[in-house]
């Protein structure tokens, strides 16, 4: 079988970037965002980009290095804030914006990834979210039609892979990721640490090695916090 | 005597009930963590993940793998469960969640809220919040009964772009609590902050209620 690893995240990404795709990368906020990927999608220049996740980075991180190079034209995301680029663009207009409802967002690359292309929630009905979309009612409650999501190109980032592409997530940086990864045409994960197929129990990996065609074993991660809150010990 | 914040979160943990599932919004609706009454067991859910959520870690001890929706360090719990943003909604949205706290701009009195976006202004995204209103149970909306001009945030009709449309069950001001059916049936006063009255309410207020002050 031929490998999915490759050594860093410009050889993962060769042939996969250009001008005017589709990409999706996971993470929440900055928990959870393939570091290396993104720095590697920046380096690879393309333009015209659209991309779909739950945020665009912040100021300094993440998806606001690929922001700040102007490469994105197009974002659905839930939630854009701490991110004054964004901002300016987006109010001048030289970015175009569309705003979904979290779980509607998750829910639409599932749905892509699954390949169902639309369904339908009662998420955001009555409101401006539902404008232009069909509305059906079903057991007396009216519900929305939400389209799947898919990508040209999707990234991930996994705590632990293996070497048949299977990941596993840790805590809380899991958020879009499993979805993401079954949403792209390509996947390519970063992992902090890669084992040798086996060494993972089976019954616990969260993406299935179908799903990840290349991987990368990311390096010198910062793993920014945006909102450190911690309290103080007790006296004894 | 208006209610402080602190009074207002007080106020909507007595809607808690022992073995909710419960997600929390960010702002006043956060410090309802600190006031869950003893002996009772809430589960919190944070919709970027995880289900039992704990409070913020020691100085030192922070993951930054482990944040809540607020994007702040937290602790888990032995309870503790950690999955998808698919799976968490799946929650949320499938009904599962017994509770929602959240903070709101305006209600209406037939249960619209809207509390994601001021037009003119930048538009940061509704994050969870549309989805937290269509799917969860039962719906409180915490939030100043004035806005700063002195306007009333209680209306007949939301004037701001809406979250969810008839999808707030009770609302906790500083001033008041009023009951909101869904259904369309109205507004009612339940109960007055600490040395408001009755003659304030109705100055302050541009949304129609009845009243039914135990």
């Amino acid at each position: 079988m031929s490998s999915k690893l490759y050594p860093d995240a410009q050889s993962a990404l060769s042939g996969l970037t250009a001008d005017n795709i589709t990409v999706m990368s996971g993470g929440f906020g900055l928990c959870g965002i393939p570091e290396n990927l993104i720095v590697g999608l920046r380096d690879s220049g393309a333009k015209n980009l659209t991309v779909i996740g739950n945020n665009v980075g912040c100021d300094e991180h993440g998806m606001w290095l690929v922001l700040a190079n102007n490469q994105i034209r197009k974002v659905l995301a839930s939630y854009v804030g701490e991110n004054k680029i964004l901002e300016s663009r987006y109010m001048s207009g030289d970015i175009e914006i569309e705003f979904n409802p979290q779980g509607t967002l998750a829910e639409r690359i599932r749905a892509g990834g699954a390949g169902i292309p639309a369904f339908f929630t009662r998420t955001g009905y009555g409101t401006a979210v539902a404008e232009g979309k069909e509305t059906r009612q079903f057991n007396g409650e009216w519900y929305v039609m939400e389209t799947g999501l898919t990508a040209d190109l999707s990234l991930v980032k996994a705590w632990k892979g293996d070497t048949a592409g299977n990941l596993v997530y840790r805590k809380t940086a899991r958020n879009f990721n499993p979805m993401i990864a079954t949403a792209g045409k390509v996947t390519v994960a970063e992992v902090e640490e890669l084992v040798p197929a086996g060494t993972l129990d089976p019954d616990q990996i969260h993406t299935p090695g179908i799903f990840v065609q290349r991987m990368i074993v990311g390096k010198s991660y910062t793993k920014h916090i945006e909102r450190l809150t911690t309290r103080a010990r007790e006296k004894n | 005597m208006a209610w402080t914040r602190e009074q207002m979160a007080a106020r909507a943990a007595r809607e808690l009930r022992d073995g909710f599932y419960v997600n929390l919004g960010i702002g006043i609706p956060t410090l309802v963590a600190n006031v869950i009454p003893q002996g009772m067991t809430v589960t919190l859910q944070s919709e970027n993940g995880m289900l039992g959520m704990g409070p913020f870690p020691y100085e030192g001890e922070e993951d930054a793998d482990l944040i809540n929706a607020g994007k702040q360090t937290i602790t888990e719990l032995p309870q503790t469960s950690y999955f998808s943003s698919a799976d968490s909604f799946a929650m949320i949205r499938g009904g599962h969640i017994n509770l929602s706290i959240l903070g709101g701009m305006q209600v209406s009195e037939t249960g619209d809220l809207a509390n994601w976006m001021v037009p003119g202004k930048m538009i940061k995204g509704m994050g969870g919040a549309m989805d937290l209103v269509a799917g969860v149970k039962r719906v409180v909306v915490v939030m100043d009964h004035c806005e700063k001009s002195g306007e009333s945030k209680f209306r007949q009709i939301c004037s701001l772009p809406l979250t969810g449309k008839g999808v707030v069950d009770l609302l906790v001001t500083d001033l008041a609590v009023f009951e909101i059916d869904r259904k369309g049936s109205g507004a009612t006063l339940v109960e007055l902050a600490d040395g408001v009255t009755l003659d304030e309410i109705k100055a302050k207020t541009e949304a129609t209620f009845a009243v039914r002050l135990g």
